[in-house]
């Protein structure tokens, strides 16, 4: 556990959290590995993992009917995968499959919700800090849907 | 004779084209080529700095603004990049080897590619905009051991739309060298990034208080690469970006290029972020 307290503390997801909050959100984690090509989650399925991303690439992709499946993001080092397990009905709406070799520490969504609940101040300080990864992957929702890159006759 | 005498008379006026004939040309991508151009005219070709850019004349069919490709340090041929997005550009790509075209220039300025020693640099690409980016990569990697950490950062549409693929693996393979590639969309088979290429920037690690960025690519994408730099700590004098605009004369008379007080083909294309940034977000100009 304390291994994980280190990795949690080190991670600038929490960079700058008191011990208190990182020891409460390093009882909901645990060490995860997924090989190339196996999935995190499916679309659709309950948000009740948060991951990030110690070493490797994950791929968020979209089924897309007569295309198959559609990458619209990867996620890699020091980054999360998973930001749907926030809000309500805690559901992700896209798959996530890692694209090689990937280690992450992964979160108990439900456990850190309840926690979220009970301790107050440690769910403003994790809603703090995931909001700006929301922000960020908006920002970049927006130029990507611009299309700017003009096509060639 | 004749020939050298039309090469003098392009080279006291501006607006006289010389004739330059194509060596090579390649297909870089469908709709997409690049060419080497030699003199046709006996005189030799003009130097030019890495950011600046040339009117290439497809007789009969008319002239466009390209950017140069190729690398400075080379005076015997120029290598320029164009994608076919209309008539003339459409004529200058199905050019063919041993073909003349007019060219007049080069024009414009340049990357402040002299002012970098020492620094880290760090420079983002979107797109076509890898074109004019590509002589100040040429020239950091011909003198590597003056600059800090030198960062590529490249985005494109898909995995089918990379340009200059087989060179960026050759320099993603050099170890004094940072470079990421990012495509906006992909099928499953593609294994490296996706996203917009302002997603890369959190991975630079450059001292910020001195280093340099070189941003080319659509407007969009610079003005949200310059904000992301920013972020980074980057001062918004450090960044540097290629504006696009109509240009026609090429030095300034014709007005069709006008920035507010630039001129494009004049005080540009490469302008300091922090001259233009308010003038990038005005739907009006």
């Amino acid at each position: 556990m304390e291994g994980l307290e280190r990795i949690l503390a080190e991670h600038r997801l929490f960079a700058g959290l008191g011990q208190p909050f990182v020891e409460l959100a390093a009882g909901c984690a645990k060490n995860t590995v997924f090989r190339p090509d196996e999935y995190l989650f499916h679309a659709d399925d309950p948000a009740d993992w948060i991951y990030l991303v110690r070493h490797g690439r994950v791929a968020l992709e979209l089924a897309t009917p007569g295309r198959g499946a559609v990458q619209f993001e990867t996620v890699g080092e020091g980054e999360i995968v998973g930001l749907t397990w926030l809000l309500p009905p805690y559901r992700w709406g896209y798959d996530a499959r890692a694209t090689e070799l990937t280690r992450a520490i992964a979160l108990d969504a439900r456990c850190l919700r309840d926690k979220c609940e009970a301790d107050h101040d440690l769910g403003y300080e994790l809603l703090k800090r995931f909001l700006p990864v929301l922000v960020a992957r908006l920002q970049a929702t927006r130029l990507q849907m611009l299309d700017v890159y003009g096509r060639a006759r | 004779m004749a020939a050298l005498a039309e090469a003098a008379l392009a080279a006291a006026d501006p607006m006289v084209p010389r004739i330059v004939r194509v060596r090579k040309r390649t297909r870089d991508l469908p709709g997409h080529a690049t060419l080497e151009l030699v003199p046709a005219d006996g005189a030799p070709l003009p130097r030019y700095r890495p950011g600046q850019f040339t009117m290439l004349y497809a007789f009969g069919v008319g002239e466009i603004p390209v950017s140069i490709s190729g690398d400075a340090s080379d005076g015997s041929r120029l290598v320029q990049t164009v994608r076919s997005v209309g008539a003339v550009s459409e004529a200058v790509t199905q050019l063919k080897v041993g073909d003349v075209l007019g060219l007049r220039g080069p024009f414009g300025s340049a990357w402040p590619t002299e002012e970098l020693a020492g620094q880290d640099v760090v420079v983002v690409a979107g797109g076509l905009g890898l074109a004019p980016l590509r002589p100040s990569i040429y020239h950091l990697l011909a003198n590597r051991d003056r600059f800090g950490k030198v960062v590529v950062l490249y985005g494109t549409r898909g995995p089918e739309e990379i340009l200059y693929r087989r060179q960026l693996e050759t320099w993603r393979k050099r170890l004094d060298l940072q470079i990421e590639v990012t495509v906006d969309h992909a099928g499953v088979g593609w294994r490296g990034n996706v996203g917009v290429v302002t997603r890369l920037i959190p991975r630079v690690s450059v001292d910020v208080a001195n280093a340099t960025a070189l941003v080319c690519g659509p407007e969009v994408m610079m003005r949200f690469t310059a904000a992301g730099l920013h972020d980074l700590g980057l001062p918004e004098s450090s960044i540097w970006v290629s504006l696009e605009r109509n240009m026609k004369c090429a030095i300034g008379l014709c007005g069709h290029c006008q920035f507010s007080g630039l001129f494009a083909c004049k005080d540009g294309a490469v302008v300091r972020y922090d001259r233009v940034r308010r003038l990038m977000g005005m739907r009006e100009i």
